[in-house]
């Protein structure tokens, strides 16, 4: 693989929180073109990943680099050029909730480019209809649906055309539908837009079917890699227990405590 | 023991730290707040939303103070036959202390807590995050408009609450207690002067405008990203800048008037 192929390199990345490390020697790859994503249970750093690719966390150690530029080494100004060319999809969505759908996607190019206003409202409406909610453009945040405003936030992280996407947990809490038209946009943004995609999710079959290449995380380690074939038919517990939904595996059903019948019989405490 | 040494230890080691980030976050702000010089409309709408949404809770307000110091002013100086010069009393009371201090507590509790609810929410729901995500420094695009425009707006609320209450006096002093209206206003108009007693109106007023916005911002953008913390932080930026006030206008009349 030559080093034009990868638009982000991940290299013993490093990173703890209070005593714990959310990341111990993590090695990954985004490979331009491709939607790459990473798996792996709650709280396994799956969003701080994500920041700090974004520049938003500073690791402990490693390397992490986007477009050949060491993120964590980059001054504010450097670091903001090169956030002009990444979208984030939040969970949350994190629309400005005092601005309409319109001015929500017109916000980052009015902050960025001073465009006369018929080319851009044309941008914006280009960019609400490849998420099909052009007719929506004048509700306010608080009139939409999750799964809308989930599109409408995708319309925005995009409004500067991107090479990178990120989508932080695009499916959880989305009915049926909306997951299969959001799974469908992020592979047709990709594809169409020429864009690089990261997707970071715990829905297992949804992101199966959408990625080019998946990590799975777990306890701050690399636990598998591959391609949505590769892992569907690995044979190790612990991809096995996440890709099977078990309670109890590798990763303990139970958060540590110490024994139920010393606990009991001792009756102290909460 | 040790264990109450070293909560002490803990509380002294945070505050220390809290009060090194605020500091650190009105560097920010002053620079940041150079974004108005480039974009007016931003400070416009945030004067708009702090101060001119404002107005009528200040404008009430100054009416019955003003009416309360006539009565109040009446009643103490009538025994000395003085009762003409409830005029300057009325005035003086309200350009020198309870215009700036008054106006300063009903912003906080108006402006204020509503500014760190905003802040505390917009971070809350990552509407901070995504910002910087889209290269946008929300320190300068959001808070700093905010922290000016509370600059602008107090002072310019604090000289509407002396006015209004001036007004409420003249209602009180003139019209219910039979005072002389020429009276009334040549002895405020020869007793009151430009410098000190407005000017130093007007700086506390700057002052108090500043320390206002900063805590409230400072709160906000502080504030523990849940329900809880972001009510706590409303509850605790009220507080703050109502004793923060009362504190700094102590401290700068014994500057000014020593």
């Amino acid at each position: 693989m030559t080093g034009d192929e990868v638009l982000a390199r991940v290299r013993d990345l490093r990173f703890q929180r209070g005593r714990r490390w959310i990341f111990d020697g993590v090695d990954l790859d985004i490979r331009r073109g491709q939607v790459t994503a990473i798996m792996g249970p709650s709280g396994s750093g799956k969003t701080t990943l994500l920041r700090l690719l974004g520049g938003q966390l500073r690791p402990h150690g490693g390397s992490v680099q986007v477009a050949g530029q060491e993120v964590p080494r980059l001054s504010r100004p450097e670091l903001y050029r090169l956030r002009r060319r990444m979208g984030m999809l939040f969970q949350s969505g994190a629309l400005f909730t005092h601005l309409s759908v319109f001015e929500n996607v017109a916000f980052p190019i009015r902050e960025h480019a001073e465009l006369p206003e018929p080319l851009l409202r044309a941008l914006v409406l280009l960019k609400l209809e490849a998420v099909g909610l052009r007719g929506a453009r004048s509700l306010m945040p608080a009139e939409l649906s999750g799964g809308m405003a989930r599109r409408v936030a995708l319309a925005r992280a995009i409004a500067l055309d991107p090479v990178l996407v990120m989508y932080d947990e695009p499916f959880t809490g989305q009915d049926p539908i909306t997951m299969g038209v959001l799974i469908e946009l992020i592979r047709r943004l990709n594809d169409i837009l020429g864009l690089s995609s990261v997707v970071v999710s715990h829905d297992v079959e949804e992101t199966l079917a959408i990625a080019d290449y998946v990590y799975v995380i777990a306890d701050g380690r690399l636990l598998a890699e591959g391609s949505p074939a590769q892992l569907r038919a690995s044979d190790s517990a612990a991809v096995r227990q996440f890709l099977d939904a078990r309670a109890d595996g590798p990763v303990p059903f139970h958060y540590p405590a110490p024994g139920l019948a010393e606990e009991l019989l001792d009756g102290e405490g909460p | 023991m040790t264990g109450r040494l070293q909560a002490l230890g803990r509380a002294t080691l945070d505050g220390l730290q809290a009060l090194g980030g605020a500091v650190l976050l009105l560097g920010r702000l002053l620079r940041g707040a150079t974004v108005v010089l480039v974009r007016p409309r931003l400070l416009v709408e945030q004067v708009y939303a702090v101060g001119t949404l404002s107005l009528v809770i200040i404008a009430v307000s100054a009416l019955f103070v003003g009416m309360v110091l006539g009565l109040q002013g009446y009643y103490t100086l009538v025994d000395f036959g003085a009762d003409d010069s409830v005029g300057t009393l009325v005035a003086l009371s309200l350009v020198r202390e309870l215009g700036p201090v008054v106006t300063a507590l009903l912003f906080a509790g108006r402006a204020g807590s509503s500014l760190t609810a905003e802040i505390g929410l917009m971070k809350a729901t990552e509407q901070l995050s995504s910002m910087e995500m889209m290269a946008v420094d929300p320190e300068r695009r959001i808070l700093a408009p905010r922290f000016a425009a509370a600059l602008v707006a107090v002072p310019l609320l604090a000289a509407v609450f002396s006015a209004v209450g001036v007004i409420g006096g003249y209602l009180v002093a003139v019209g219910m207690l039979g005072i002389d209206g020429g009276a009334f206003w040549s002895n405020m108009q020869s007793a009151v002067d430009v410098t000190p007693d407005i000017l130093n109106g007007v700086i506390k007023s700057v002052a108090f405008g500043f320390v206002a916005g900063w805590i409230a911002l400072y709160m906000g953008y502080t504030a523990e990203p849940t329900a809880q913390g972001v009510s706590r932080a409303t509850t605790q930026g009220v507080v703050r800048t109502s004793l923060a006030v009362l504190g700094l206008d102590f401290l700068l009349t014994a500057l000014m008037f020593d």
